[in-house]
């Protein structure tokens, strides 16, 4: 396991919220049909959790499913764990119509921590990030600036994004450049 | 002269200096002052000279419609032309120089223009630079490009940041006066999420320097009350400093925040774009005061009426000592009243009009014993750089001069034009309202969202109404009827507050002063301050057919500077339509298009520059490419090596030890960019087969099938190997700059055309990191870090293995695009760094060495393999390339099979894929042409063939290229000609395209 190292290996930076790299998520790109009871049940036995509805995510830790598409899904599960989980998959739905596939190291992962971290996205995202709009519980897929990802807020102070690997530092960079002190635009204070 | 009065300015702070800079000379103004303001303090009445004419000009304005103190402002990172002195607030340090003037403001030898002008009328520029033709290139354009525009371009890197933001709200107010202000708070009643925004960093407009009564109390006391109700409300969003700058379908508009620009060494961004989405727009927008044509209205001095008495009431600051009004309607009476109140001389109120009886304002005027002249106007103004006086006449008259009254400041007043722009961005009409001589909106043509219900609405005097009763009463009806529009509920009992609307007696149209001016006075009656245009042209482009309105706006350039005629429009419709004998309506309006003033392109940039300015998309092993001497190129937004560069190598040099390197022994290519899409289920054969060309449903699983991609069209869309994973799972090897577009493709028939097929796709490119492990010695080295057998019996060519390698976990292609033994190892992307350190430990002894695309391109031609984007340009078929082979005669159908049947696709002349030999050894260049006898129609050589990919080949040492010519698979051995550019020709053989190894024995080892 040594040998695998994640995106930016854990950079950080100090703006008005604090921006991270994180490290490796294991991440399981799922499509099939979300409303069969049998799928329900499979992706619950593999990420402890319900089938999430439209833009929502169901997240606990570094588990958990994503609500991605009418027939799409992102699971969550340790990193060590994706093999074993994907094989768990293709056990109980042997003989259904699915995908499934790792996608664990396609990923870079950020987290905005504090108290600007929804204004530091709505910088660069056209999503609504007013509490009333966007909150945990809730996934949007989007594009962060020029780059496609999707976030969530694992509490109502930090927001967790998942990009492309190979633009990895474009991501960081933007956010970093969102987050930089006095830029602070005072809307969701 | 101009200068600081004892007392008043609401905004400034007396005990705040704040020094500045004009011309390279030190100045002093007061915190709170605006630049345009400041200069007036200073006596400094003259700040510009003008477009074409290079007259002296001086302010006019007091906002964003301010047409001539245009500033180069800043310096060096900070420098930035045509910046508003009216709109710009005085911070400590500003340094500013007035526009287009050599050798200087006071003197400028450019003003000879203005002598000239009798010979430089309207279509002067379209009726002199066309004789003689040859004359435009070469004489006129490098001129005219030399004196165009007012500002000076910046040099230097901009130094400041910016940046966007996305906001969403019910109601979106423009517009901080007593308009928006009343707008927002109604609709904020109902619960609405509102956001309210003000172009300066105040609020109130200009009930702040008019006065009035608002419930029984001063206008400034309401303001301040409603604004601190406003922001005690949670669903309110207050932005001053920012402008509504254009209004777009669904409700998209966009603000402009100035965030910095009054603090500069503050942290953070200059400017803010704001992207907001709003559902109800309320244009709450003001007004603006007109011009009056007439002669000499261009000398510094003459000033609008409401701006006079902004400096006095705003800033303390008196444009002169001695004002002459000259007015058409009521209003202007005020800026008499704020002179007298600071006890500055009115020597006299010019009315145009003749009244049965004196209104409200003219019996407060006269009882302050203020001359009114009623029914007369000026003839003239006297001054060269500075007003000196006007001559009185008739309005009614020629222009005789009856009086020459003395004056330093002319205020003028032809009336109010409601601010429509941004109800017209999106397609909101107006009504020519005859009484009060304006365009306003028309309420029951606003702009429409995509239900056909209005999305814009517009509220106070800029839905022309100027009365603070009318316009309280029309504003809080706009906020609640847009609230409500949103779905939200109407409060009972909510009134608008009591405005007291001042009796005012009616305007008179006043287009040109005196009504009867001559040729003379027309020629010096000024339209459009910034671009030189006088009542003359227009009369002239009307006489000259031009009787459109937009095309007599770009003949005389009227309304086309960078204030884009908010103080010429309406009076250069108004003289155009007189002109043409029609009625004011039925010229019309220009189209209003945004952004409403100027706005700085970096703002529009956003974030994007430096290292962000674009993606750049880096594989896993990009720093040791960049650690080992990578020369790169870009291959879509990757970052590829050319080549390694060793110390003191040339590219090409590199380029020749590496292929060296690969075909003698081992060498190792970062492979990760090639595309990689998972097609699974039980159909996905069936799919398979429908978007390649050959048969991909008769696949073993285990193996691995070079495939053909074509569009609808027949045309050769991608290439790639496909490998069979499982029965039902398919991996597709794209180009790397095929990955996102045809995992589009896929997706486009799979949900549009083949929704009932069972097949799901994942683009999985990124979670490999993939090494081809490329030459004779490539098995020796892998076996070094595995148990598996790799033997060719264990896995063959074109067949794939899971395999360990020093614990990792890979999955080894024995595909090759080099022509040698060749493994291509997929690992998860974390471990590509580790997995490319070890095969480098291991490869050291068999001196490997690292190549890049340019290796890659020179094997693969060696080899006669084709590469999408070189042999193809999307508009060649796999026919041309002589890849019949791999066009399935079995399959009754897929993407590309009908079209490829067209007559013209089966055509036999069809130029065809061939190797060439140049027969002196050389490299042909790039796309040459090979020539046939003869000449088309159009007079140019006749071709036959052209080159598609061309290298010079280390293994064969000589120059090789591929090429698609005409009948060229027959005729193999001819020599045909390829021109150079140099007047040189190229003699090629037609040869066989494959020059090395024809027969595939090195890869299939």
């Amino acid at each position: 396991m040594s040998d695998a190292v994640s995106p930016l290996n854990g950079a950080k930076y100090e703006g008005f919220v604090t921006v991270k790299a994180m490290g490796l998520q294991g991440m399981i790109t799922f499509r099939g049909d979300l409303s069969a009871a049998k799928v329900k049940k499979a992706v619950k036995t593999v990420a402890g959790t319900d089938m999430p509805g439209q833009r929502e995510c169901h997240m606990s830790g570094d588990t958990g499913v994503a609500w991605m598409s009418p027939d799409e899904l992102l699971i969550f599960v340790p990193y060590a764990d994706v093999d074993a989980k994907l094989d768990e998959l293709h056990k109980a739905l042997e003989g259904q119509h699915f995908l499934a596939v790792n996608v664990s190291d396609a990923r870079a992962m950020f987290h905005l921590e504090g108290n600007g971290a929804r204004e530091v996205i709505a910088k660069l995202s056209p999503v609504d990030m007013s509490p009333n709009a966007f909150g945990p519980g809730e996934i949007r897929r989007t594009r962060l600036a020029q780059i496609p990802a999707a976030f969530w807020m694992p509490d109502t102070t930090s927001v967790q994004i998942v990009c492309f690997r190979s633009v990895a530092e474009y991501g960081f960079n933007l956010l970093k450049t969102a987050a930089e002190p006095g830029s602070e635009v005072g809307m969701f204070a | 002269m101009s200068t600081r009065l004892a007392t008043g300015g609401r905004l400034i702070d007396r005990a705040k200096t704040v020094e500045f800079t004009f011309n390279g000379k030190r100045l002093k103004g007061r915190a709170g002052d605006t630049l345009a303001s400041a200069l007036l303090a200073n006596d400094q009445m003259l700040v510009g000279r003008s477009f074409k004419y290079h007259r002296p000009r001086g302010i006019v304005a007091s906002g964003g419609e301010e047409p001539n103190a245009l500033m180069n402002m800043g310096e060096d990172a900070r420098f930035e032309p045509n910046q508003r002195a009216t709109t710009t607030e005085l911070f400590e340090g500003l340094t500013c120089k007035s526009q287009n003037h050599f050798p200087s403001l006071e003197f400028d030898v450019g003003a000879i223009n203005t002598r000239l002008s009798r010979f430089l009328p309207a279509g002067f520029y379209y009726k002199m630079f066309i004789h003689p033709r040859s004359f435009w290139k070469h004489v006129y354009e490098p001129f005219i490009r030399k004196s165009a525009g007012l500002g000076k371009a910046p040099r230097d890197r901009d130094q400041d940041t910016y940046e966007h933001f996305y906001a969403f709200t019910d109601v979106l107010v423009i517009g901080g006066g007593v308009a928006g202000l009343q707008a927002a708070r109604a609709a904020a009643e109902t619960g609405a999420k509102v956001m309210l925004i003000e172009q300066t960093a105040d609020w109130g407009g200009r009930a702040m320097v008019d006065g009035g009564t608002v419930d029984g109390e001063p206008v400034d006391k309401f303001v301040q009350k409603i604004l601190s109700e406003l922001q005690e409300m949670s669903n309110v969003t207050l932005r001053t400093r920012m402008m509504g700058a254009g209004v777009y379908d669904h409700g998209y508009v966009l603000g402009y925040e100035r965030v910095n620009d009054h603090q500069p060494d503050a942290l953070g961004p200059r400017h803010r774009l704001w992207r907001i989405r709003a559902a109800q727009t309320i244009t709450a927008t003001g007004a603006i005061e007109r011009p009056i044509s007439f002669a000499g209205n261009d000398i510094p001095g003459v000033m609008l009426a409401s701006a006079v008495r902004d400096y006095v009431v705003n800033f303390g600051v008196s444009a002169g000592d001695r004002t002459v009004v000259v007015t058409n309607n009521d209003d202007a009476y005020r800026t008499a009243f704020a002179l007298k109140e600071q006890g500055l001389d009115v020597p006299a109120i010019i009315d145009a009009r003749v009244l049965p009886q004196d209104s409200v304002l003219m019996a407060q005027a006269k009882a302050q014993g203020i001359r009114v002249i009623m029914g007369h106007g000026i003839a003239g103004v006297k001054g060269g750089k500075r007003v000196t006086g006007v001559q009185l006449c008739s309005q009614a008259g020629e222009g005789a001069v009856l009086e020459d009254i003395a004056c330093d400041v002319v205020a003028m007043s032809g009336g109010w034009s409601p601010v429509v722009h941004l109800w017209s961005h999106c397609g909101g009409k107006l009504n020519w309202d005859e009484a009060n001589a304006m365009f306003r909106p028309d309420v029951y043509k606003a702009p429409m969202g995509d239900a056909g219900e209005a999305f814009v609405s517009t509220a106070g005097a800029a839905n022309g109404h100027f009365g603070l009763g009318d316009l309280l009463e029309d504003a809080h009806a706009a906020g609640l009827a847009a609230a409500t529009a949103t779905g939200a509920k109407a409060p009972k009992g909510f009134d608008a507050p009591k405005g007291i609307t001042v009796e005012e007696a009616p305007i008179q149209p006043i287009w040109l002063m005196p009504q009867g001016a001559g040729p003379k006075k027309r020629m010096k009656a000024w339209l459009d301050y910034q671009n030189d245009v006088k009542v003359s042209d227009v009369q002239l482009a009307a006489q000259e057919g031009y009787e459109s309105v937009e095309h007599a706006k770009r003949y005389t350039t009227l309304g086309m500077a960078t204030d884009q005629g908010k103080l010429s429009n309406i009076n250069g419709l108004a003289i155009l339509s007189d002109a043409l004998n029609q009625p004011i309506p039925q010229t019309g309006t220009t189209t209003f298009r945004p952004p409403y003033t100027p706005i700085s392109m970096s703002s529009i940039a956003g974030e994007a520059r430096g290292e962000i300015f674009q993606p750049l998309r880096k594989t896993v092993l990009h720093d040791w490419h960049e650690e080992n001497g990578a020369f790169f190129e870009p291959v879509g937004a990757w970052r590829r090596p050319y080549c390694y560069q060793q110390s003191g190598e040339s590219v090409k040099d590199a380029v020749i030890r590496e292929i060296d390197g690969t075909r003698n022994s081992l060498a190792l290519l970062d492979a990760s960019t090639l595309g990689k899409i998972i097609v699974k289920g039980p159909d996905a054969g069936k799919f398979l087969d429908m978007m390649y060309t050959n048969m991909m449903s008769t696949l073993k699983p285990g193996k691995c099938r070079y495939g053909l991609m074509c569009g609808e069209n027949g045309f050769l869309i991608d290439d790639g190997v496909v490998v069979r994973l499982d029965e039902e799972t398919f991996l597709c090897h794209t180009t790397t700059g095929g990955a996102e577009s045809i995992h589009g493709h896929m997706e486009d028939w799979l949900q549009c055309e083949w929704w009932d097929w069972k097949v799901y796709t994942a683009n999985v490119t990124e979670q490999y990191a993939q090494i081809a492990v490329v030459g004779p010695n490539a098995r020796n080295a892998l076996a070094r870090l595995t148990k598996d057998d790799i033997s060719n019996d264990a896995l063959p060519f074109m067949g794939f293995k899971d395999i360990e390698l020093d614990g990792i976990p890979c999955r080894a292609y024995r595909i090759s695009f080099s022509g040698e033994l060749s493994y291509e190892i997929a690992v998860p992307a974390s471990y590509g760094r580790a997995l490319w350190d070890k095969l480098r430990a291991v490869g050291a002894e068999y001196d490997v060495t690292y190549y890049g695309t340019e290796g890659l391109h020179v094997m693969r031609a060696e080899k006669g393999f084709i590469m999408i984007g070189d042999e193809t340009d999307g508009t060649v078929i796999p026919q041309d390339l002589n890849m019949q082979w791999a066009i399935s005669k079995k399959k009754e159908d897929f993407l590309g099979k009908r079209a490829q049947e067209r007559s013209h696709m089966a055509d036999p002349n069809r130029w065809k894929l061939v190797g060439l030999e140049t027969v002196d050894g050389s490299v042909l260049p790039e796309g040459a042409y090979a020539v046939a006898d003869g000449e088309n129609a159009n007079g140019q050589r006749n071709t036959q063939g052209r080159v598609t990919s061309t290298y010079y080949s280390p293994t064969l040492k000589r120059g090789i290229a591929m090429g698609l010519v005409h009948n060229g698979p027959d005729r193999m051995g001819e020599v045909i000609d390829f021109p150079k550019v140099d007047g040189t020709v190229v003699q090629a053989k037609i040869v066989d395209q494959v020059f090395y190894d024809k027969d595939g024995e090195k890869q299939n080892v």
